[in-house]
């Protein structure tokens, strides 16, 4: 270390070579302060995206660092929102990393008292199973009245308005090639 | 009304706060004051439930007063026209409109019809309800049938034909006087006077006005009829299709619209087009009649239809096969979510699959649901955590008071983790019908996936399991086109080529389509959804365009696209007089330019666009060519907005006031106390409390706060929203709370005839007691935001609310129903359906 | 001290929140949190109306204060005359701050924007700055020790250090406005030059009036005033008691100068009598 140096990391020194006699300003301004930058600048990419809250459809900004998101506020290029959420929407980071959110399937036994761990592929299978099991065992080709049914009454699916439209596409094109009429979303509420 | 907008949609609300920063009055019409009403110009306090009175009020106004815009009224709406002569009113009729049927509990709708035909509903022929009419020989079949030029047969110009819409809205409304308005809705005749003059001001070449609603419309057992109520007023002030104008509706999911357009309804298919019904359509022919009206845009119907399944089924659906039609799946009368509930509970669901939805707090009678839920064999529940539909069968409010006990429930039970809206790529449909695309940002962790990934694999690993099925049944999913491009290591779908799908292709080149007018009924198109055809027009994502606002007019037509046809504003022919000359400078948006010969303005003109504004079609013109050029409804077989409806509604061809299913009043117009029409699903598990019980005096009303969401599950597990609003409460005047012995931040039991529930106590003016048919009445207010999971707790506010519902659309009336309140907390335990059952035996 | 800066210096920034046109909708309380990494502080439902952060501190730099009151917003109209006063509260950024005066190790300093900020590197948890601030913005943050983080956000557990409101510090340095003022909404929370801001108070409280608004005045705008003017000041609707902010705050170091004359007065007076001392003693 130079004497330079030495003398600048004296706070006295720096107080009265800055003019801030009484350090209250750039004197006291500590190295870390000096280069601090917002972390939205050292984002690896920045993504242009909607808010999943209400249907306002306000535009976020997502940035994103080593594969994390770091943070997410208003996209200020939207005609809707201006740059501007509300306290959901500017919560977006927090619910994407919700403390409660779920990695790992789940899995209940009939009549189980507690979850157990199951492999994703494994429920797949599962899942597709019963569907078939129970659509061919609850099929109705027609109604008690002799019309054409075509159709399984013993399957549900519910949901699809926080779900994006190529996924509601994809449900009702599936369940309607099953037979599964009993297809319901939010909009019902 | 019936929203509160500055709570549920803030950012959405900065637009109103700048009007009314312009000079604009804003109104709030509300049981509550509110965040929004704390910005309004004004606040007029209603009774929960009674708003079809508040706004008939208003058109009785309107016309009382002479106070319509006379040129919009004659040539864009149906005033004119001539109803059948046997039609009878409510007001002949005590409650009800001819041809109701008591033991069917429906409507025989052949008498609403315009007088010498049969006028085809919008969306053409509904599910429900439909039954062989007397007009319907002259209105099917293809040809204009009843309607000549598109023009209904009968008309009086002037207005003054006794038969006449204009007369008989007249006649239905004119007891609706400011007087009975303060009577039944509990505010001030000074008040009411005021807003209508108010309103009647935002009218005409130079100004417009605008209603936003949201569920406080929608939810009550004759919710399609408050925003019947709000299109007449809209019609006759001229404020449809115009910049300013509108009836808006505030949807509360990122993509509910857009889970309608392309719905996960039951009872149709993308674009609104009809399921096939068990009893109304046997054939494909009888299909199609019934839904191809002869003229409008409807016309085109057979195009969709085809364009769909050559979407979903390929070279299997051919002219020869009619399109696969008598395989495919029939629906009945109701198969909404709340009818499969109560079948789940009969035993006949088996199995259900829940994606993003909570009912268990979410729906009405959550008690119900998770009863149901409890009876299922399988259940698969995707979310980003783990929900109350997931969890019903160790932690339920039930467990805790026995009636489930964990070891006996036979419910086998996958929770699959999903991804969030930043770990997928995706298109939302906002409430303006934008479909806005977002791109991923970051990989989903662990075993959470995309909704998409969820059901393309499903689908796939189904389709290899029954490949080889001889069985009938397998014939449309082994038909179906499955075949999307997979990405990065977890084979996820590519959103993209769904969305290509969606917006439509030639089946032999594969070149993108430019719209819905490129749909050909001969299978040589194919398309997901007609409404939204042209989104990947060019090959271009249309729905990923971000030009940013300030390279742009305001109506920023380059910002995502609206269906259909990237149209910003319906309807907007309207903007223009029937001359389609701009109303006013002021209020120019789109108009015809005479020396190029076409529709031309700040937005895609939702007209034709080389239709004269003094087209007359010719005697034998189809579809949208049977529409004149001064109509410019183009979806409705007329071309004019419906002040009457003929057709497409199960309750009635004009909104009348009916009391809730719940309430403490009888109706001040009718001895029909509520709407006959609606779904009452009376059994044990949903008990009604009669109409003024003692037991249940107050009116209770269910909502959200701007610091949660719906059931929950997207805030009640975010800490910075969990401080803000931690605990389920409950709000009550002074009054009521001194009635009743409650305590300032104590805690209240409310209960109704379903269950009982605790919150901790709000006292405020905020939610004043209102003078109803001169009696004192007050509401109760409870947000419905809370479960049993999550970083904050506690009762859902839906496990008071009961099952009845509108009988258009199934939605269920929690924002008005009967209650009773006591101070402390609830009983626990066994002690809870004990308690509940007490009171329902003491309320008879 | 913005002197001190030379050529880095900037325009003084602030805010100017005008609860006029505030929702209550507390976006700004959640974008400064989501912005800064300001840990959740309890789940506590309050009764105070819509109010369940109750005050600012370590762990809340933006707060939405609610009232509720039976007055009209305009006029003297007296049918349903209901108003709800909303007003997002913030640290004052006050031109003589208190905190700065008295902050012992430099932690709390004036930036080149004129704001005050806690340099959390430097800051060792003495706590003289909490009594010094006379709007009890400042305070110290008290974590309890846990074995696991609860909150993955949130890094730091260790403290005991005072924190505030930066005016987004590091956002500024970066060309960013605030995350609160971003976010708000209705603009009700307005970022910019200060002086701009004055003006643009001006203007809105002379619309106001002309509105005929009840009870319109701005609160921390005189440069004149107690603190020499606050960084962030308000158009309020009420007293500012009502909303729990002091009606005329007082910068609490503001006779430390006078007292320091007197001390080196006083000190003076006893190195003269010590050396008096020894110069007698060496007699």
């Amino acid at each position: 270390m130079s004497i330079g140096d030495a003398l600048d990391r004296w706070p006295v020194f720096r107080q009265l070579r800055e003019g801030d006699p009484l350090g209250l300003g750039r004197a006291a301004r500590s190295e870390r302060s000096r280069v601090l930058k917002p972390r939205n600048d050292e984002a690896d990419h920045v993504v242009q995206s909607v808010c999943p809250y209400c249907a306002v459809g306000c535009g976020q900004l997502v940035y994103v660092k080593g594969g994390e998101v770091t943070h997410i506020e208003g996209d200020p290029a939207s005609p809707i929102s201006r740059g501007r959420l509300c306290p959901k929407g500017q919560a977006s980071k927090s619910y994407v990393q919700s403390p409660l959110r779920e990695y790992k399937v789940k899995y209940r036994r009939p009549h189980a008292t507690a979850w157990e761990e199951l492999e994703l592929d494994e429920a797949m299978e599962m899942i597709a199973q019963r569907v078939v099991d129970t659509r061919a065992a609850n099929w109705q080709a027609e109604t008690e009245k002799g019309d054409p049914a075509n159709r399984t009454l013993a399957i549900g699916n519910l949901g699809g308005a926080t779900l994006d439209n190529e996924e509601n596409y994809l449900i009702k094109k599936l369940c309607f090639a099953l037979g599964i009429v009993q297809v319901e979303n939010q909009a019902r509420i | 009304m019936g929203s509160n907008m500055a709570e549920n949609h803030p950012v959405g609300f900065q637009w109103v706060m700048e009007a009314r920063e312009r000079g604009a009055r804003i109104f709030h019409v509300d049981p509550r004051f509110t965040r929004t009403s704390a910005m309004c110009t004004d606040w007029i306090r209603i009774r929960a439930g009674s708003d079809i009175a508040f706004l008939g009020g208003v058109v009785n106004y309107i016309l009382g007063h002479e106070r319509w815009f006379d040129e919009y009224v004659k040539h864009y709406t149906n005033a004119p026209v001539i109803i059948d002569e046997e039609f009878q009113d409510t007001e002949d009729l005590d409650g009800f409109f001819s041809g109701w049927d008591p033991e069917k509990g429906k409507y025989d709708v052949s008498t609403w019809q315009y007088a010498g035909m049969e006028a085809h509903g919008a969306a053409g022929q509904r599910e429900e309800g439909f039954e062989p009419t007397k007009g319907e020989g002259s209105g099917h079949g293809g040809h204009s049938g009843g309607l000549e030029h598109g023009e209904p047969p009968e008309e009086d110009p002037t207005l003054q034909h006794p038969r006449c819409v204009f007369q008989l809205l007249k006649k239905h409304f004119a007891r609706y006087t400011p007087e009975l308005v303060a009577e039944t809705c509990g505010c001030s005749v000074e008040q009411f006077v005021d807003y209508c003059e108010a309103i009647c001001e935002a009218s005409g070449r130079e100004r417009t006005g605008a209603f936003c609603y949201a569920v406080g419309w929608t939810q009550h057992t004759v919710g399609v009829q408050y925003i019947r109520t709000a299109t007449i007023i809209q019609q006759l002030l001229g404020n449809i299709g115009r910049p300013g104008g509108g009836i808006l509706a505030l949807r509360g999911h990122a993509s509910i619209q857009g889970s309608t357009d392309i719905p996960t309804l039951y009872n149709i298919l993308p674009g609104y087009l009809p399921m096939p019904h068990t009893e109304t359509y046997g054939d494909f022919e009888s299909y199609m009649e019934a839904n191809t009206s002869p003229t409008g845009f409807w016309g085109n119907f057979k195009s969709y239809w085809v364009s769909l399944m050559k979407a979903y089924f390929g070279e299997h659906a051919t002219p020869r096969n009619d399109w696969l039609f008598k395989h495919l799946p029939r629906i009945d009368d109701d198969n909404s979510a709340y009818w499969t509930a109560l079948q789940m509970l009969d035993g006949t669901v088996k199995g259900y699959i829940i994606a993003g939805e909570n009912p268990a707090v979410g729906n009405t009678n959550s008690r119900l649901h998770r009863l149901a839920l409890a009876k299922l064999d399988w259940l698969v529940v995707r979310d980003v955590v783990e929900i109350e539909s997931a969890s019903f069968w160790y932690d339920s409010p039930e467990i805790e008071s026995g009636e489930l006990v964990t070891g006996d429930i036979a419910t086998e039970v996958f929770f699959l983790p999903a991804a969030a809206h930043t770990e997928k790529d995706g298109s939302f449909t906002n409430t303006q019908r934008l479909l806005q695309f977002h791109w991923q940002a970051t990989e989903p962790k662990g075993d959470c996936r995309s909704d998409l990934w969820f059901y393309f694999h499903l689908g796939r690993l189904i389709k290899q399991k029954l490949a080889d099925s001889e069985e009938e049944r397998d014939t449309l999913i082994k038909a179906l086109r499955w075949d999307y491009p997979t990405h990065s290591a977890i084979q996820e779908p590519d959103a993209e080529s769904v969305l290509q799908e969606v917006s439509g292709r030639e089946v032999e080149t594969g070149v993108f389509l430019d719209g819905y007018t490129s749909l050909k009924d001969d299978g040589s198109t194919l398309c997901g959804c007609w409404i939204y055809s042209g989104c990947f027009k060019d090959g271009i994502n249309q729905t990923a365009r971000k030009k940013p606002l300030w390279e742009q007019d305001y109506v920023a037509a380059e910002w995502a696209w609206a269906w259909p046809d990237n149209r910003r504003l319906l309807y907007n022919r309207a903007s223009a007089d029937p001359d389609g000359k701009p109303w006013s400078e002021r209020k120019k948006y789109v108009w015809w330019d005479a020396e190029k010969g076409e529709w031309t303005g700040l937005d895609t003109p939702d007209f034709e666009k080389d239709k004269e504004p003094g087209y007359v079609p010719p005697d034998d013109a189809e579809a949208q060519d049977a529409i004149a050029g001064d109509h410019p409804f183009i979806m409705q077989a007329d071309g004019r907005a419906w002040l009457f409806v003929p057709h497409g509604l199960e309750d009635g061809p004009l909104p009348t006031h009916y009391e809730p299913q719940e309430s403490p009043f009888e109706n001040s117009l009718y001895s029909q106390r509520a709407n006959p029409r609606r779904q009452q699903f009376e059994r044990p598990e949903n008990p009604y409390a009669a109409p003024g019980s003692e037991v249940y005096p107050y009116v209770a009303t269910t909502y959200r706060l701007t610091e949660h969401h719906t059931a929950g599950g997207m805030t009640r597990t975010v800490p910075y929203l969990s401080e803000l609003q931690p605990a389920m409460f409950c709000e009550v005047s002074p009054e009521l709370a001194k009635e009743t012995g409650l305590e300032h931040g104590g805690w209240a039991t409310i209960y109704s005839a379903r269950t009982a529930i605790e919150a901790r106590v709000l006292v405020t003016d905020r939610i004043p007691p209102l003078e109803v048919q001169g009696r004192r009445v007050h509401q109760i207010g409870l947000p419905y935001h809370w479960g049993t999971r999550g970083l904050t707790t506690g009762d859902a506010a839906n496990d008071l609310d009961h099952i009845a519902l509108d009988p258009n659309v199934h939605i269920q009336e929690s924002k008005a129903f009967s209650v009773g309140i006591v101070p402390g907390r609830r009983p626990r335990g066994p002690a809870l359906p004990r308690f509940v059952e007490e009171l329902r035996k003491r309320a008879g | 001290m913005l002197d001190s800066y030379g050529t880095e210096a900037q325009e003084r920034v602030g805010f100017f929140t005008d609860t006029s046109v505030c929702i209550g909708c507390k976006a700004c309380e959640v974008a400064c949190k989501e912005w800064n990494l300001v840990p959740e502080d309890g789940l506590v439902w309050t009764g105070e109306s819509y109010d369940n952060t109750s005050e600012l501190g370590a762990n809340t730099w933006r707060h939405v204060a609610f009232v509720e009151q039976n007055e009209p917003l305009h006029g003297d109209r007296e049918v349903d005359a209901l108003r709800w006063l909303m007003s997002s509260d913030v640290c004052k950024h006050c031109t003589h701050a208190a905190c700065l005066d008295v902050c012992p190790t430099g932690s709390l300093f004036r930036t080149e924007f004129g704001t005050v900020v806690v340099q959390e590197d430097i800051c060792n948890g003495c706590g003289y700055c909490v009594p010094a601030c006379p709007f009890g913005v400042i305070d110290k943050r008290h974590l309890p020790r846990r074995d696991a983080p609860a909150l993955p956000l949130i890094t730091k557990q260790e403290d005991g250090r005072v924190w505030k409101c930066t005016l987004c510090y590091d956002r500024l340095k970066g060309g960013h406005e605030p995350a609160c003022a971003k976010a708000c909404p209705t603009e009700s929370i307005q970022f910019g030059p200060l002086d701009d801001l004055r003006e643009r108070a001006d203007e809105r409280l002379a619309k106001l009036q002309a509105e005929d608004w009840n009870g319109a005045r701005l609160y921390g705008r005189d440069p004149d005033d107690g603190v020499g003017g606050f960084g962030a000041f308000f158009l309020l609707l009420d007293e500012p008691e009502v909303y729990g902010l002091p009606p005329d705050p007082v910068v609490t170091t503001r006779d430390l100068p006078g007292m320091y004359r007197s001390a080196a007065i006083a000190a003076g007076a006893v190195v003269l009598g010590v050396v008096a001392a020894f110069v007698g003693g060496s007699r």
